[in-house]
């Protein structure tokens, strides 16, 4: 017989810490799963590197008092039978059945090819930051970050707060849609005062990487930059092109989506009954956007709309704040052709975009090429191919990442 | 400290390290050698790309989403 | 609307590894081929590509004997990616009663001809280190192998040069020589091949097929965990099953290092949905031989059909009742062992020759098909 809970929160970033909260006064009986080593999501990361927000501890310490398990470490392998997820940690995997779910599975990096991008040395914007705040050592090292968003500025202060050598932050929005952007920022105060911290002289808007440079490792990179080619010299380089809702576990729950994040309606729920979604698997817009969302989910999922609708306005506020975003980092088309016919797309399978050119759609490609084959299950290469060639991978299948033979042995009984 | 073992080799690593930071703290950073021979490093650093996928205690699994644990043996895949 | 005749002698319908092996055949014998396909995919997108021999019937063992035999010919040519494999099978048997079905497998295979010889259990746990404990033995067929099938149906295609046309279309109609596409075209040619697996019955509702769906599982890369295909002596007895769901042990070295797993089979379901608790009972007797991938990580697992026929045997020849309609479905879960030699028997019907095994056994005409409705008034010639 599987354990069994009130309500599953899968994520804890703001959305699942948030939903938690809100839903744990009801009484509900609450558990909260990440995959990651502590509670925080990929902002509010823990570790040697990192310095946590005074809002970070306070959900955390929230979580504690209301003694709410916290599964880190953990990642959903499948879905189970009717409301029930199969769990996998370093230890153990088990089934876990629930009466409702909230789905704060957050966003991911959009990573694209260019040449030289398997070069260690390069990772994506948000992948440094987690990386130096695990205890990824960068004093002295000179870094190039480049691609979309207000990622790479976050991305920039950790490095920086680390001992990193700025070399150049390349924006591949131009400028006037930067300037928009900005120029709407004193309607969300916090975000501008973050803005300005975070804005900085090595900051190019209209510029992107062209080539990552180096044999074994990255030895510099070749960026395109107030029309011309420029090289700089450095040790590290890391690229983000905007965000990617991770909605993998949604469509294995067969919740429908809406232009590619997990379609929600005012009370953050999905198109399946007793599923909830809430955060940048909903769609992009920051942190606060994700707490706002998280406590609506956390109290509709335990039934209290009243304590839900009032926090609808503030939703609304951040909402705009997402449109903003998602409309003036719009991604460059000249960013689709940075790759080569020998840049390899599918980092798992080492596979080359000339193998991918020309061919009938994702499954064709991957049929015949092995492309999206390989451990990532087309994650990274996948969403590269949307951008690249406009195919769809299909709904991901069990496992929804590696996961021990043993793990799915558990499947066998669904009561 | 924490004292892993990296390839064979004593580490000492700060409390909450994880292991795809110990794999640059105590060795050239790489984590396998891909299918067609290059050297690979942690990537995406958030538990998506399995760049970073080594051996820990025997068991494949993801550098970036683990901390380092006493007496933990670390291989990196050749 | 009249008809317009393909640019090509013979229509495939289907480009899997029998509609390819059919077209590398037909155009080998100098005829120009139209390949159709809808890119829906079918059994050899997702099937398991193991190049065995069954002989669960005499028929069946001509067939995959004569084949693999076809294989092993085509094997110096075929490219990196067909990764083709001569890895052998070993057929595993758990005990005396086992050991007894091994040995006479082993007899009637060797009066085949077939290379192969029995193992006791140590020589067993020599060749294969990973498996448990206390299995009795093996019966090791040399000449088995394994493909990587989508690749080496796209190698057989190219290998017709100029005389193999591909198209993406749907068929969605055909009456004798006469298939019609999705965009209300009829296509003519001399002869319609239907190679479309267990798609051919939406087709051609006659024809005595019924899907039986299979779950597999492939791991992440561990290298030289197991070196040959093995298979559970049982396989035979869940292959043979007619209703329920049965389960039998089946991996696979692929030369990615990675250890591919089945094998399920279900009856009366055309839903593509991974199901938890087959999956699970089909790894749970994957570690029943090999404990050692308990935890080795798992990194994908899929279904798909197999188009089985009544008695086992693919349909090959032509259609009783449709003049010009020639068929070459049914193969199960041998589609990819058997596509060179049904190539060769469908041909050598078609040019009405003499083929080097009796075709009788896999005739149509074995079944009831019924006559071809009149095409649509418009469709005429």
């Amino acid at each position: 017989m599987s354990e069994h809970y009130d309500l599953l929160i899968v994520g804890a970033g703001p959305a699942g810490m948030a939903a938690a909260l809100a839903a744990a006064p009801s009484g509900a009986r609450i558990a909260l799963l990440d995959d990651n080593p502590v509670p925080g999501g990929q902002i509010w990361r823990d570790g040697p590197g990192a310095h946590l927000p005074p809002l970070a501890r306070r959900l955390r310490d929230g979580l504690e008092r209301h003694a709410i398990p916290v599964w880190s470490g953990t990642r959903v392998v499948a879905a189970a039978g009717p409301q029930a997820l199969l769990l996998e940690d370093p230890t153990r995997g088990w089934r876990v059945r629930y009466d409702r779910l909230i789905l704060c599975t957050g966003a991911r990096e959009r990573l694209l090819p260019f040449p030289g991008w398997t070069l260690p040395g390069v990772t994506g914007a948000g992948g440094l930051q987690a990386l130096i705040k695990g205890g990824l050592p960068v004093a002295g090292e000179r870094l190039v970050i480049a691609g979309s968003g207000p990622l790479l500025l976050a991305s920039a202060a950790t490095a920086r707060a680390a001992g990193a050598h700025l070399l150049r932050i390349a924006e591949q929005a131009p400028l006037a849609a930067l300037a928009r952007f900005t120029a709407g920022l004193p309607r969300w105060p916090g975000k501008a005062l973050q803005a300005a911290r975070l804005f900085d002289h090595r900051y190019r808007a209209g510029s992107h990487v062209l080539e990552a440079l180096g044999d074994d490792r990255l030895e510099g990179v070749r960026l395109w930059q107030d029309g011309s080619t420029v090289e700089l010299a450095c040790e590290r380089l890391a690229c983000g092109f905007g965000l990617v809702p991770n909605t993998q576990l949604a469509e294995a729950l067969e919740c429908a989506l809406r232009d590619d994040a997990v379609a929600v309606d005012d009370w953050q729920a999905t198109s399946r009954p007793h599923h909830y979604a809430a955060g940048e698997c909903t769609g992009f817009g920051g942190s606060e956007l994700a707490l706002v969302e998280g406590a609506i989910a956390g109290h509709a999922a335990v039934g209290e709309q009243t304590q839900a609708r009032r926090l609808f306005p503030r939703r609304q506020r951040w909402q705009r704040f997402a449109d903003a975003l998602a409309r003036d980092f719009a991604l460059d088309p000249r960013l689709k052709t940075l790759a080569r016919p020998d840049t390899l797309v599918c980092r798992c399978e080492d596979v080359p975009y000339a193998a991918l050119a020309g061919r009938d759609g994702w499954t064709d490609a991957k049929l015949v090429s092995r492309c999206g084959m390989g451990a990532c299950q087309g994650r990274i290469c996948g969403g590269a191919a949307r951008v690249l060639f406009g195919w769809t991978p299909p709904a991901p299948r069990p496992p929804l990442s590696p996961a021990r033979i043993e793990t799915l042995l558990c499947l066998e009984d669904e009561a | 400290m924490i004292d892993v073992h990296l390839d064979g080799r004593p580490l000492r690593v700060a409390p909450g390290t994880t292991v795809a930071a110990a794999l640059c703290l105590g060795g050239d950073g790489s984590s396998r050698t891909s299918v067609g021979g290059q050297r690979r490093a942690p990537f995406c650093g958030m538990g998506v790309c399995q760049e970073c996928r080594v051996e820990i205690d025997g068991q494949r699994r993801l550098a970036c989403q683990t901390l380092c644990q006493p007496g933990m043996r670390v291989e990196t895949r050749p | 609307m009249s008809p317009a005749q393909a640019r090509a002698d013979v229509i495939v319908v289907g480009a899997g590894i029998v509609g390819s092996a059919c077209a590398h055949e037909l155009a080998r014998r100098g005829l120009d081929v139209l390949v159709l396909d809808d890119r829906r995919g079918g059994a050899t997108a997702v099937g398991m590509g193991h190049l065995v021999a069954m002989d669960d019937n005499p028929a069946e063992l001509a067939l995959s004997a004569w084949s693999l035999e076809l294989w092993r010919h085509l094997a110096p040519d075929l490219d990196d990616a067909s990764a083709y494999r001569n890895c052998g099978t070993l057929w595993l048997a758990a005990d005396d009663v086992e050991m007894a079905a091994a040995d006479a497998k082993r007899a009637t295979l060797a009066a085949h001809g077939l290379d192969c010889q029995l193992l006791g259990a140590r020589a067993l746990a020599t060749a294969e280190p990973a498996l448990r404990d206390g299995l009795h033995g093996a019966l090791r067929v040399a000449g088995d192998g394994i493909l990587y099938a989508p690749n080496a149906a796209e190698w057989l295609l190219a290998k017709g040069g100029a005389r193999i046309i591909r198209h993406a279309a749907q068929v969605v109609q055909v009456c004798g020589n006469l298939v019609r596409l999705a965009d209300e075209r009829w296509l003519r040619a001399d002869a319609v091949v239907l190679a479309n697996g267990i798609h051919a019955a939406d087709l051609c509702p006659d024809l005595p097929l019924r899907p039986k769906k299979g779950h597999l599982l492939i791991t992440d890369r561990y290298p030289g965990r197991i070196h040959h295909q093995l298979v559970e002596l049982g396989y035979v007895t869940s292959a043979h099953a007619s209703e329920g769901t049965s389960v039998a042990f089946n991996a696979q070295p692929r030369p990615t290092g990675q250890i591919f797993l089945g094998s399920s089979r279900q009856f009366d379901t055309l839903d593509r949905r991974v199901e938890g608790p087959v999956l699970a009972r089909m790894l749970r007797r994957a570690l029943d031989y090999l404990p050692g991938l308990a935890g080795l990580n798992a990194i994908r697992s899929w279904t798909g059909f197999r188009a089985a026929s009544p008695d086992g045997l693919p349909l090959l020849g032509p259609h009783p009742g449709q003049p010009g309609l020639w068929l070459a479905v049914g193969h199960e879960g041998l589609g990819v062992t058997t596509a060179p030699a049904s190539a060769r028997l469908l041909a050598a019907q078609l040019f009405d020759e003499r083929p080097p095994i009796d075709p009788t056994p896999y005739q149509p005409q074995r079944f009831p098909l019924a006559q071809s409705a009149v095409p649509a008034q418009e469709a005429r010639p």
